[in-house]
């Protein structure tokens, strides 16, 4: 096996060398930060409406978020991922807004839904926000009406897959 | 026995002013319902519901709005804790400034529902202490839940 970085192997103790090419792997800081995010995210807990059941389902014991190093929080200073899931009604969205500018940098979004997504059954509604991208960045959309645990799962692996190749430098639309 | 209710809540609401003041009266699921226009629809009737002995509808559970298009409509479910019994009463209202007596001053719960009613439909309830909007905010133009109210989500900010 040949050690990138690593020159004139010959001029190390052969044993050391041995130790050295079973113990030590290089990366990136970038990359090193993006793998230990994305292993714990914080969600801030924006249970707006049906969705909430589900998501609130996929923190139960059936599902269990917590393996994945998904841990709710009650405030928005303690979070670095917000799922927004549920209806954002006209006025709801300023609060959202401002609940999204008090978390800490690094953060991302999450539209769980039809509804935080594009307004789903309220789109011709009077009082409902057509989909939580108006106000804030969205890195991952769930669709579902409510999506099922399984489906808010896949999306914070999608967002976590998105976050690992953010880090290599590659730039990520859609997947 | 309900049939008998019914027949006897038209008559005694007729007596009230000596005329057919109940335009219709029909059983609904098995429950009296009566249909009268808005200016028959006076407190002096709804205390009689309230207070007659052989009535005593002293419970107001909800009061809707319906716009139907051609004639608008409030439905004030009333119920009897003394007597075990229901009673529906249907006021039409034209579509053109409607407009419903309140029962703000004998039923307290009707305060919050025909405010919502004024709020999305536009109905007006003279005799309320305080109508003005409940949900939407105070400088709203138009009642969202018409049927000719024009939703321009674009406009609001909304999409």
């Amino acid at each position: 096996m040949e050690l990138k970085g690593f020159k004139d192997t010959e001029q190390y103790d052969p044993r050391v060398l041995e130790d050295i090419e079973k113990n030590v792997f290089f990366t990136k800081v970038d990359q090193l930060k993006a793998w230990s995010r994305t292993r714990s995210f914080w969600p801030l807990t924006f249970g707006l409406a049906c969705c909430a059941i589900e998501m609130m389902g996929t923190g139960g014991a059936r599902y269990d978020f917590d393996r994945f190093g998904v841990i709710f929080r009650a405030s928005p200073r303690h979070a670095d991922v917000m799922i927004v899931a549920g209806t954002v009604t006209a006025k709801m969205a300023p609060v959202l807004r401002t609940l999204y500018d008090q978390m800490p940098e690094p953060k991302w979004v999450i539209a769980m839904g039809s509804c935080a997504t594009c307004g789903g059954p309220y789109k011709e509604a009077y009082s409902v926000l057509n989909g939580v991208d108006r106000i804030v960045p969205v890195d991952v959309y769930v669709s579902g009406c409510p999506p099922t645990p399984p489906a808010l799962i896949d999306g914070v692996d999608k967002l976590r897959q998105k976050i690992r190749a953010e880090a290599k430098g590659e730039r990520v639309t859609n997947g | 026995m309900n049939e008998e209710l019914l027949d006897m809540i038209t008559n005694k609401i007729n007596q009230l002013t000596d005329e057919e003041t109940v335009t219709e009266a029909k059983m609904n699921f098995h429950k009296p319902m009566i249909i009268l226009p808005a200016d028959k629809w006076t407190l002096t009737a709804a205390k009689m519901l309230r207070d007659d002995e052989d009535l005593r509808f002293d419970f107001l559970t909800c009061i809707t709005g319906v716009d139907y298009e051609e004639h608008m409509e409030v439905v004030y479910n009333f119920y009897s804790t003394v007597h075990d019994h229901y009673l529906y009463v249907k006021v039409t209202t034209p579509r053109e400034e409607p407009s419903v007596q309140s029962l703000d001053p004998l039923f307290k719960s009707a305060d919050y529902m025909e405010r919502e009613i004024y709020d999305l439909l536009g109905i007006d309830f003279p005799g309320h202490w305080n109508l003005r909007r409940i949900m939407l905010d105070d400088d709203w133009e138009g009642h969202p839940l018409r049927k000719d109210y024009i939703t321009d989500k674009k406009a609001m900010g909304l999409d």
